[in-house]
C-alpha cells in the first residue's frame, strides 16, 4: 500500500481529536507500517474509509490501539546488559533498605521476570517492588499471567546463562504442555499496571528504572518529554537503563547522567542538577 | 549543489554467503561514490558489530552500523544493526523497530525495502543477493511498482540461490547480474 502524506496525517489527527490517543509524536514509518498490517489483516485499502470507520466503532479503535502498540521481546534479551546490572548496578542498589524499580514499556513482561531473577540471585527481591508498566492492556495480561510458549525457552535458557545465572534456569518454571510458568514467587514484588508513556506523569522515586526499545519508537520530541520523566522518577544516583540501541545523546538531559557502562546502555543520574 | 541524481540510495539486502558478496562489491567501489548504501544482512545478534568492522576494512567508503534517528548521508555505507528492523522515515532518518520478525527475520529486508521505497518512490535501487530463504522478495516488488530501479543477483552466481530466486520469481526484477556486473552497474548508476 502506498499511503497519500496527508490521508495518513488526517487519519492520526482525527484519531487525536475524536479518541484523545496522539500517535503523531511516534515514528512514522513502524506506525506506517503497523496501519497497513492492521488494514491488511482486515481487508482494507483505502486509509478514508479505515478514518471513517474507526470514529464510528469503539471496538474496532481498541483493536487497533492494541495493535499500534504491542512489542515483543525475550527472556534476558541482550544477556550482557543483564550481566552488566547484576556486575555494576546491584551492589549499590543492596545500600538501600528498600529498592523502587519501574520497568516501563515491559510488553508481554520476560524482561521482568528476567530482572526478577536477577535480584532473587542477588539477595535483594524481598525488599524490592517491581513497577512494570505499559501502555498495551493485552500485553500486560499476558505480562501478569507469567505464561509463555515453550518454543522460546531453548532462547530464554540460553540468554539466563549467557546473563550470568547461578542457578539452574528451570528452577524457576514448570513446564506443562505447550507453555511454561514462571514460579508465584516471582511475582510477589511486582506490580503490573497500565501507564502511557506519552501522558502520563510520574508516580513515584525510582532508584532504577528500565525502559528499553521503547523510546526508538517515538519522535524526538517525544523521546525528550520521556527523558525528562525519567529524570524526575529517579533519586539522586539512581540507575537508568536502555535498549542497546537507545542513547541519551540527543536528549537534553544528557548531561545530568553519567555513563556507568557505555556499551550496555546503562547510566546513572547525577546528584547536583545544574 | 550539485545536479541532482536520479536515484537517492541503495538498498542491499543479503543472507547467506552475504560477507564475501559485499566484501566483493563494496572493494571496488571509489572513496567518491556518492549514493548512500544501505544494507540488511540477516545476522547473528551475539556479534555486534563485527560485521561493520570486517566489512569497513575492505572498503574505501566510510561503513558504519545505522543508528536510531541519524540522518542518511552521501558516500556513506549503512548497515542494519542486528535484532532490530531498520526503517526510513521521510526526512532521510533512519529509526529501529523491535516489531515481531517478518519471514522469520529481525532485521528484515522486506522492512527496509517497503519503508525505502515508500521515501525514495523512483529514485531507489533495490538489490538481493545471495541467501537460503524468500526475505526481499515482497520488498523488491514495492520497489518496481513505485518505478524504483531492481537487481537481483543471478542465481547461477550466487552462493545460495533462493534468495535471489524468489525475488526473481515476483516478476519485479528489472536485471538479473553477476556479482562483477552489479558492481559496474553500480558505478554507471553512480553517474546518472
Amino acid at each position: 500500500m502506498n499511503f497519500d502524506k496527508k490521508e495518513f496525517q488526517d487519519l492520526l489527527d482525527s484519531i487525536h481529536f475524536i479518541y484523545g490517543y496522539d500517535f503523531t509524536d511516534y515514528s512514522e514509518a513502524s506506525l506506517r507500517r503497523r496501519v497497513e498490517h492492521f488494514m491488511t489483516s482486515r481487508k482494507m485499502d483505502d486509509l478514508t474509509y479505515l478514518g471513517r470507520t474507526l470514529a464510528k466503532d469503539e471496538r474496532l479503535f481498541a483493536e487497533f490501539v492494541l495493535e499500534m502498540s504491542v512489542t515483543v521481546t525475550t527472556m534476558f534479551r541482550d544477556p550482557a546488559f543483564y550481566k552488566s546490572i547484576r556486575e555494576n548496578v546491584t551492589k549499590r542498589l543492596a545500600t538501600y533498605p528498600f529498592i523502587k524499580i519501574w520497568i516501563a514499556g515491559c510488553a508481554t513482561g520476560q524482561e521482568v521476570y528476567s530482572l526478577a531473577i536477577l535480584l532473587e540471585e542477588e539477595g535483594l527481591l524481598n525488599r524490592s517492588i517491581i513497577y512494570a508498566t505499559d501502555i498495551n492492556q493485552k500485553s500486560l495480561q499476558i505480562a501478569k499471567e507469567g505464561v509463555y510458549s515453550i518454543d522460546g525457552l531453548k532462547e530464554y535458557t540460553l540468554n539466563y546463562q549467557k546473563a550470568g545465572g547461578t542457578k539452574s534456569f528451570s528452577e524457576y518454571y514448570k513446564a506443562k504442555y505447550n507453555h511454561v510458568m514462571f514460579d508465584k514467587s516471582l511475582k510477589q514484588n511486582i506490580v503490573f499496571s497500565p501507564h502511557n508513556l506519552a501522558v502520563d506523569q510520574s508516580f513515584n522515586e525510582f532508584q532504577l528504572i528500565i525502559c528499553r526499545n521503547v523510546l526508538i519508537y517515538f519522535k524526538q520530541s517525544l523521546q525528550n518529554k520521556v527523558f525528562d520523566l525519567f529524570y524526575d522518577s529517579l533519586c539522586p544516583f539512581g540507575f537508568l537503563g536502555l535498549g542497546n540501541k537507545e542513547s541519551l545523546l540527543f536528549s537534553d538531559k544528557k548531561k545530568h547522567f553519567e555513563d556507568i557502562d557505555k556499551r550496555e546502555k546503562i547510566f546513572m543520574k547525577k546528584k547536583i542538577s545544574s | 549543489m550539485n545536479k541532482k541524481k536520479k536515484y537517492g540510495a541503495i538498498v542491499i539486502g543479503v543472507s547467506a554467503g552475504g560477507l564475501t558478496a559485499l566484501s566483493f562489491i563494496f572493494k571496488k567501489l571509489p572513496a567518491d561514490f556518492s549514493i548512500p548504501i544501505i544494507v540488511i544482512q540477516h545476522r547473528n545478534t551475539s556479534q555486534r558489530d563485527l560485521l561493520e568492522e570486517i566489512l569497513q576494512e575492505k572498503c574505501k567508503l566510510k561503513l558504519k552500523q545505522a543508528d536510531e534517528k541519524e540522518k542518511i548521508k552521501e558516500g556513506t555505507i549503512y548497515i542494519g544493526p542486528p535484532d532490530y528492523h531498520l526503517l526510513i522515515e521521510s526526512d532521510h532518518t533512519f529509526s529501529l523497530s523491535s516489531d515481531a520478525r517478518v519471514k522469520y527475520s529481525r532485521p528484515s529486508i522486506d522492512v527496509l525495502f517497503e519503508s525505502a521505497s515508500y521515501v525514495y518512490q523512483d529514485r531507489l535501487v533495490g538489490i538481493i543477493l545471495t541467501g537460503a530463504n524468500n526475505d526481499g522478495s515482497d520488498g523488491i516488488k514495492r520497489i518496481a511498482k513505485n518505478g524504483g530501479m531492481t537487481i537481483a543477483q543471478n542465481p547461477e552466481d550466487a552462493e545460495f540461490p533462493p534468495m535471489p530466486e524468489a525475488a526473481i520469481a515476483t516478476g519485479s526484477v528489472r536485471k538479473i547480474l553477476s556479482l562483477a556486473e552489479i558492481q559496474k552497474c553500480l558505478l554507471k548508476i553512480n553517474q546518472e
